[in-house]
């Protein structure tokens, strides 16, 4: 059984990106979407091992996407980690404050992404 | 693949940062059309976040470059949302050069290069964004630990949401929480109903989704809302929906004697109702209830919280300074941190931006986009694919007809067999006419999308020139194929240019005229059957001839004699021969030229004419026919000296009959007297050097590009069929007057002429003779 990786974020290229560098890694499959509101259509749909979300988006942000992720008793050991680009160090903080498991800073090098995968989704 | 950075992939990054980089100009553009007003934060974030994903995008895929700039934009633009900075003329003017300097970066990212010149000028631009504005004053208070509100909730707001919850409660704004709950399956369309419902009210500062009432089916949402209007108004405006609402209390500043600003005496009195609803629920002060605000509060925490903001926004983040936040123990201050402070804020960042007023114009960026993809409608797509459909029927039909012909006795070839093959062929022919077209539409966009950036030089180019213009465009919506619409936005960008520089008058010369303040320059489209017609019209000063005359003289272009013959409109002509300008000394603005036969080229090369008209005191405008689209052609097929050969309908204006006794000889060259014009007359054998037949009348066609006329002589006509032009290639392809060969059906090669080379030939002539 593949574990399953949901990427939240709405830059299409970025997403791509991020999809392509998970699903490198045997084992993994990606579930890839646009925005924090679809993201929130799909968790009761799917279980996902892994969630990958960038903070700033239109609807929803990342952030409240993990509060609410960590206030859901169905969700809430799904672990999380944050995309963020470089200088935006107190969103990152607020994210790990509100249960994020691990954070990115973009751009990023795919080895990165590969250990926080490795880390957190066992045995892998 | 963890990398992906080929081709394809850079393809993909420029289209990408191209749809930002329009998105952008959008957004300052509407912002610059509202200098005066204050800006609407929504737009100055949407800007933020195209600027930072620009950042993201162009680290991901190494661009050095493009990522540098776009941190500094992000950075003044982060300063700017969050109020650190004011958004003046300077700063927009700054931004607006940025994203030219940024399109001139992906320009040379598309074509794989990186020049010492573009990327100096990146550094100079980094620095002017840097430069801009200043530090804001320390706050005193943060007016945010006035706000009622639990940290739980404030640590998902991002460091925006904050700013605005922030700018909301010094301003004095009624902060509601809008709680409601919709089914699962399609809550973001209750939401953007809810949306659009609140924003005329006020501001939407976060949205904050919590499933605790919601069960297995639901989803809740709690709005963090700042409105505009009084408890009634938010109620009314609410009716209908399953929004309830509860005010956020605001302490008054500490220490301060101000009379509580919020929330409005009628919002704390327990008079609101929950909207849509019977039975009337008092509205409850946020923080103050642990009850109704689990999903807000966390249910598995104690929380001592007040000290978790301070502690959050005590490293990083130098506008917030972290005060003791216990009850309301902040340092005794009497003036709440609104009015004085911002206004030493905007103050000081127009005066520590210093900018020469006469600073370079930035160099001319392209308006030309960098991405070679169309976006199609998806209706279009399924159409085809029907078509697709159909014609696999239709295949299917014919392979029967040929099985059933090839087994030998059991079908006749019978007249009914033939009729029934000429019905299939008839359909196919249908349908393959409706795929072509189906592709071709699949080819259009809207002009639109080069007006829209062409609005956007308007501004900067008239605020330049210190001309007041009021740009109109019209018929956006004309669609042509994306090729030309890509060729069509240099030329229109050099026209609309002239129009400003050199057509329009300033204010001060158009009243003395006894015209209105401000100029108008109007962009159109409107197709005409095949044809789109496109001018760019002024109601400036118009072409002075007599300056034409003059100039094409010094210039060497045309002779004395030649002039003395010239009417007005073959005068106005010569405004687009290589190396004219008007002006004697070259402005600022047109700095390389008014470079009327680089758009002349440029159409030429689209198989498009351009005619001016032009009106002392009245105006100028330039007309520009061009071919819908340039992949498939409709071709008229005529006859020399036994050989076919095929020209483009596009460039044909029209066919005469003429007698031998029509071509008149001047100076040993033929001409034709067309309604008072002198046409110039070329015998395509003579060219071809075919051996030459007596005829007693000729054929006539008169073909145009950009603003030059030929008639060609043929022999005979053979009518109408589309083509597809495929090049000659090797050495074939320097043959004057070619441009390629194509299949007339029937297996018949022909070769097609190439106006623009006749045309040249024909001009060569003329020069030839003076």
């Amino acid at each position: 059984m593949k574990f399953k990786v949901l990427i939240v974020e709405d830059s299409k290229v970025s997403r791509e990106h991020i999809a392509a560098t998970v699903e490198a890694v045997d084992g993994v499959e990606a579930v890839t979407t646009a925005s924090g509101f679809e993201a929130l259509k799909l968790l009761p749909r799917q279980r996902f091992d892994l969630i990958i979300t960038d903070i700033n988006m239109p609807d929803i942000n990342g952030l409240e996407l993990i509060n609410f992720v960590k206030k859901n008793p169905n969700y809430r050991d799904v672990p999380l980690i944050i995309v963020t680009t470089e200088g935006r160090e107190q969103d990152r903080s607020r994210g790990m404050a509100l249960g994020a498991a691990g954070y990115l800073v973009k751009p990023f090098l795919p080895e990165d992404l590969e250990a926080l995968l490795r880390r957190f989704l066992k045995p892998l | 693949m963890t990398t992906q950075h080929g081709g394809k992939a850079l393809a993909e990054f420029v289209a990408e940062a191209t749809e930002i980089l329009d998105a952008l100009g959008r957004d300052l553009l509407a912002l610059d059309e509202a200098r005066d007003q204050e800006a609407d934060p929504e737009r100055i974030n949407g800007i933020f976040r195209a600027a930072h994903s620009l950042k993201g995008l162009s680290g991901l895929f190494g661009q050095e470059r493009i990522t540098q700039l776009a941190h500094a934009a992000e950075d003044l633009l982060d300063r700017l949302r969050l109020g650190r900075l004011t958004l003046d003329d300077q700063v927009l003017d700054a931004l607006v050069d940025a994203l030219d300097t940024f399109q001139s970066l992906l320009g040379e990212t598309s074509r794989g290069e990186e020049g010492d010149d573009l990327t100096r000028r990146t550094r100079a631009m980094e620095e002017r964004l840097a430069r801009m504005g200043s530090p804001a004053p320390p706050v005193e208070e943060d007016p945010l630990e006035r706000l009622e509100l639990d940290a739980q909730v404030r640590a998902v707001f991002t460091e925006y949401e904050e700013h605005r919850l922030r700018e909301n409660v010094r301003r004095g704004v009624a902060l509601w929480r809008v709680r409601a709950a919709f089914d699962l399956t399609d809550f973001d369309q209750g939401l953007a109903d809810l949306n659009a419902r609140l924003k005329p009210l006020g501001e939407v500062i976060s949205t904050l989704p919590s499933s605790r009432p919601g069960g297995a089916t639901g989803i809740a949402f709690d709005l963090i809302f700042g409105a505009k209007v009084d408890a009634q108004a938010l109620e009314a405006g609410l009716q209908g929906t399953p929004a309830e609402l509860a005010p956020l209390v605001v302490r008054p500043p500490s220490g301060a004697d101000v009379a509580p600003v919020l929330p409005p005496a009628d919002a704390v009195a327990p008079r609101t109702k929950r909207g849509g609803k019977k039975k009337g629920t008092r509205a409850r002060p946020l923080a103050l209830e642990a009850g109704p605000l689990q999903p807000l509060l966390s249910a598995d925490t104690g929380a001592t919280t007040r000290d978790v903001p301070s502690e959050t926004t005590s490293h990083g983040t130098p506008g917030l300074v972290a005060l003791p936040t216990s009850g309301s123990a902040g340092p005794p201050r009497m003036r709440t941190v609104a009015g004085p402070s911002s206004t030493t804020l905007g103050l000081q960042s127009a005066a520590s931006a210093p900018l020469p007023a006469g600073r370079p114009r930035p160099e001319e960026t392209s308006l030309r986009s960098l991405t070679q993809t169309v976006r199609v409608d998806i209706g279009r797509l399924d159409g085809l694919i029907n078509m697709v459909g159909e014609l696999l029927l239709i295949k299917a039909n014919l392979q029967r007809l040929a099985e059933a012909s090839r087994q030998d006795g059991t079908v006749a070839l019978s007249k009914l067999f033939g009729q029934e093959l000429s019905r299939e062929t008839r359909q196919l022919e249908r349908k393959l006419e409706a795929l072509q077209e189906g592709l071709l539409e699949a080819r259009m966009v809207p002009v639109g999308q080069v007006f829209d950036k062409l609005a956007r030089l308007v501004r900067r180019i008239a605020r330049e020139a210190g001309k007041e213009i009021d740009f109109v465009s019209t018929g956006g919506e004309v669609e042509l194929d994306k090729l030309i619409v890509e060729e069509l936005s240099d030329p229109l960008m050099h026209l609309i240019r002239n129009a400003i520089d050199h057509g329009a008058e300033g204010p001060e010369a158009r009243l003395s005229a006894g015209k209105p303040r401000r100029a108008v320059v109007r962009l159109r489209a409107e197709q005409k059957g095949n044809h789109v017609l496109i001018s760019v019209s002024d109601d400036g000063s118009g072409i002075d001839e007599a300056r034409v005359r003059e100039v094409a003289l010094s210039r060497g272009l045309v002779t004395p004699s030649q002039v003395s013959e010239m009417t007005r409109r073959e005068l106005l002509n010569l405004i687009f021969l290589p190396g004219f300008s008007t002006r004697s000394s070259v402005s600022a603005l047109s700095g390389r030229g008014v470079g009327l036969d680089v758009v002349k080229n440029n159409l030429g090369n689209l198989s498009g004419i351009i005619d001016v008209w032009s009106e002392r005191g009245k105006g100028t405008a330039f007309h520009l026919t061009l071919p819908v689209t340039l992949a498939i052609v409709r071709a008229l097929v005529v006859g020399v000296s036994g050989r076919t050969y095929a020209v483009p309908l596009n460039s044909v204006l029209e066919i005469l009959a003429v007698q031998p006794h029509d071509i008149r000889t001047v100076e040993r060259r033929e001409v034709l007297d067309l309604r008072g014009q002198t046409l110039p007359f070329l015998r395509l054998g003579r060219l071809f050097h075919l051996p030459e037949r007596e005829v007693n009348r000729h054929f006539v066609v008169v073909v145009g590009l950009a603003q030059q006329r030929l008639g060609i002589a043929v022999d005979e006509l053979f009518g109408q069929q589309d083509i597809v032009t495929k090049p000659l290639g090797g050495r074939l392809s320097a043959v004057k007057g070619i441009s390629g060969a194509t299949d007339l059906g029937n297996r018949r090669t022909v070769l097609v002429l190439d106006v623009a080379e006749l045309l040249e030939e024909g001009i060569a002539q003329e020069r030839r003779r003076a």
